[in-house]
């Protein structure tokens, strides 16, 4: 008698489960169906995406980036590399002062290589999102995207250059004055608020 | 798989193995390890592969088993299949250059293994770190330490056949990622301890959502234990099945939630705290019955556990830096000697040891993954065992081959 009991006391709690999803099953779904339907920027926003580079305040085409190499060499996996910009040809001037100057016996001054970068390009395919990137820039160069859709079919599609894309990226929201104004606002912290941007702070 | 078949014909030593037990020309004759275990069968035995591609393995374990009918006579675990060189790695990279593969070992608890690392590179290069950060460590580890049982408990489940109770686990731990990212940036592989804090302070936002996901999850809780943990078909499967004696643990140094479930008291929170875990009022659960249903329960009244020391720690959380004012740039040097730290993770004591004789990179780095030893006790707990409890046994043990791997 008494291990009926237990037996059907053992099979009500498959009805109990069965009672279970029967009620998630009248409930809404809580996942999101991608292709028709997107992760909202506000859930992307404090994703780590590929990192891009972060524009001048008062020319967003032209990264802040001083071309100081301290992010390649933090990267643990070689996936930046930065060139600087050519060093100007002097002109006529400084060409004759520098004559001038060795004739003086003096060291002639050279001009100095731009404090901006020449080639900016990232292989996104090597990078872990580890930050270490953008926690060593020392202007605050370097910060993390949101592009969290992002194909390609080949190894060269995730090799950025990402002065153009910067530039790219900077026509598009120029294209887009009503998204601008916002963001022109808050320029310095390009990332919204939750992203993180630690180096800064520290 | 080798049928009974081809075993005989080639008699019980496979036919290519030279002398050194090593596979020499016939390669269809399986390789070394299948040639090496073939040759203790008993000629009315079947000898199964299973994995190194098999669902209830968890990634790319094998498990080379001896069968007499459904019975296990012997079995084997073959590992490697997903060596990473991580420690060989770490003698290459500098400290703050190794940092994102601690993300990868374990990708279950990746912040437990972020943890033993800055611990112990803190520990020998004397780094401190702000109280702020000391409770930041703590709750996000927390929460992946639920993230990583609450995927377990949905994965052991679907290896035991069923396949709704994953979509709730999932459910929830979605919420959990979404906290997690707020703080980490990712939502697996976290790289976001950094020597002499956390890389990102915590915003009123993620305050916010770990307030709320604490009563959330407490609710869910009765839920999962209706659900599954009271379902007979459950109970039948599991209960007494994979016994695992108080010795066989010390013997195979096992420890986490397969130690306590034989008994075993042992948490490195308690045992040897670190950080401000000794601030917190938490218990260690522990079941005595040493079976697949002990280590289910004690997992899930860890996740009662970390909530507890959660709600805690986010109620008393120290306003402060996240960083250490001084904390060192990601070029610096580790001075000369040697550090262990070891930390409490989803599946046990993980302990990162770290050798430096001065120079850029570490001399040596060993880590000290706890999966391997939980699984090491697996030849000896399955002997005699049916096929079927093997998966049932395997699961139980929570693990995690990139970890064991390494
Ligand atoms: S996020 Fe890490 S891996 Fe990626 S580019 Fe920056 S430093 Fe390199
Ligand atoms: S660390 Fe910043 S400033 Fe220096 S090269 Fe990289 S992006 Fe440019």
């Amino acid at each position: 008698m008494a291990s009926i009991f237990r037996t059907l006391a053992d099979l009500w709690s498959l009805v109990v489960g069965l009672g279970i999803t029967g009620k998630e099953f009248c409930k809404p779904g809580v996942t999101v169906h991608y292709p028709r339907a997107e992760v909202t920027p506000e859930a992307a926003a404090s994703f780590r995406g590929p990192i891009e580079l972060i524009g001048l305040d008062k020319d967003p085409a032209k990264p802040k980036c001083i071309a100081c190499m301290l992010c390649v060499s933090a990267c643990p996996s070689n996936c930046i590399a930065v060139t600087r910009a050519p060093t100007p040809k002097p002109t006529p001037e400084e060409l004759k002062a520098m004559a001038e100057a060795e004739a003086r016996g003096e060291k002639p001054k050279k001009p100095a290589p731009p404090k901006a970068p020449g080639t900016w390009t990232y292989d996104f395919s090597l990078c872990s999102l580890c930050g270490s990137c953008v926690e060593v820039c020392p202007v605050d160069s370097i910060g993390f995207s949101h592009d969290i859709y992002m194909v390609g079919t080949r190894r060269e599609d995730f090799v950025f250059d990402q002065l153009a894309r910067l530039a790219r990226k900077a026509a598009a929201r120029k294209a887009e004055p009503k998204k601008a104004a916002p963001e022109a606002a808050s320029a310095p912290a390009p990332a919204p608020e939750t992203a993180a941007t630690p180096a800064s702070e520290a | 798989m080798h049928s009974t078949e081809t075993l005989r014909s080639h008699g019980t030593a496979c036919p290519a193995t030279s002398a050194d037990g090593g596979c020499t020309d016939d390669q269809i004759a399986g390789d070394g390890y299948t040639c090496r275990f073939e040759q203790g069968a008993r000629p009315e035995s079947l000898i199964l592969n299973m994995g190194p591609q098999h669902p209830s393995t968890h990634g790319v374990l094998r498990v080379l088993l001896e069968l007499d009918g459904e019975y296990i006579v012997r079995a084997e675990p073959v590992l490697g299949y997903l060596h990473r060189m991580h420690e060989k790695m770490a003698e290459v990279k500098t400290p703050a250059q190794f940092m994102p593969n601690m993300g990868r070992v374990d990708y279950l608890h990746a912040l437990a293994w972020n943890w033993a690392y800055v611990g112990a590179v803190e520990k020998l290069a004397g780094i401190e770190i702000p109280e702020r950060a000391e409770y930041l460590r703590v709750i996000t580890c927390e929460l992946n330490r639920i993230s990583s049982h609450l995927l377990w408990w949905g994965a052991y489940l679907l290896d035991l056949g069923a396949f709704t109770p994953i979509m709730y686990a999932f459910d929830d731990r979605e919420m959990l990622l979404d906290l997690l990212q707020l703080m980490t940036g990712s939502r697996l592989t976290y790289s976001s301890f950094r020597f002499g804090g956390v890389y990102t302070d915590a915003g009123p936002a993620f305050v916010q959502g770990v307030r709320q996901f604490i009563p959330h999850l407490r609710s869910r809780l009765p839920m999962y234990t209706a659900l599954v943990t009271e379902n007979i078909i459950l109970r039948r499967r599991i209960e007494e099945v994979g016994v695992i004696p108080q010795d066989m643990v010390t013997r195979y140094g096992a420890s986490g939630p397969v130690a306590r479930g034989s008994g075993i008291a042992y948490d490195v929170r308690r045992a040897e705290p670190y950080s401000v875990y000794d601030r917190f009022d938490y218990e260690i659960p522990v079941r005595h019955e040493e079976c697949s249903m002990a280590r289910y329960m004690v997992r899930m009244a860890e996740i009662e556990q970390s909530l507890r020391i959660i709600e805690q720690a986010i109620e008393s959380l120290p306003e402060g830096e996240h960083m250490h004012p001084k904390a060192p740039k990601p070029s610096f040097k580790l001075p000369a000697g040697e550090s262990y730290f070891a930390v409490e993770g989803a599946r046990g004591k993980i302990g990162v040891w770290i050798a430096s004789d001065g120079g850029k990179t570490p001399y040596r780095v060993k880590l000290r993954a706890p999966g391997f030893s939980n699984l090491a006790l697996f030849a000896e707990c399955a002997r005699g065992t049916l096929l079927a409890d093997a998966v049932a046994i395997l699961g139980s043990l929570d693990m995690v081959i990139p970890e064991i791997d390494r």
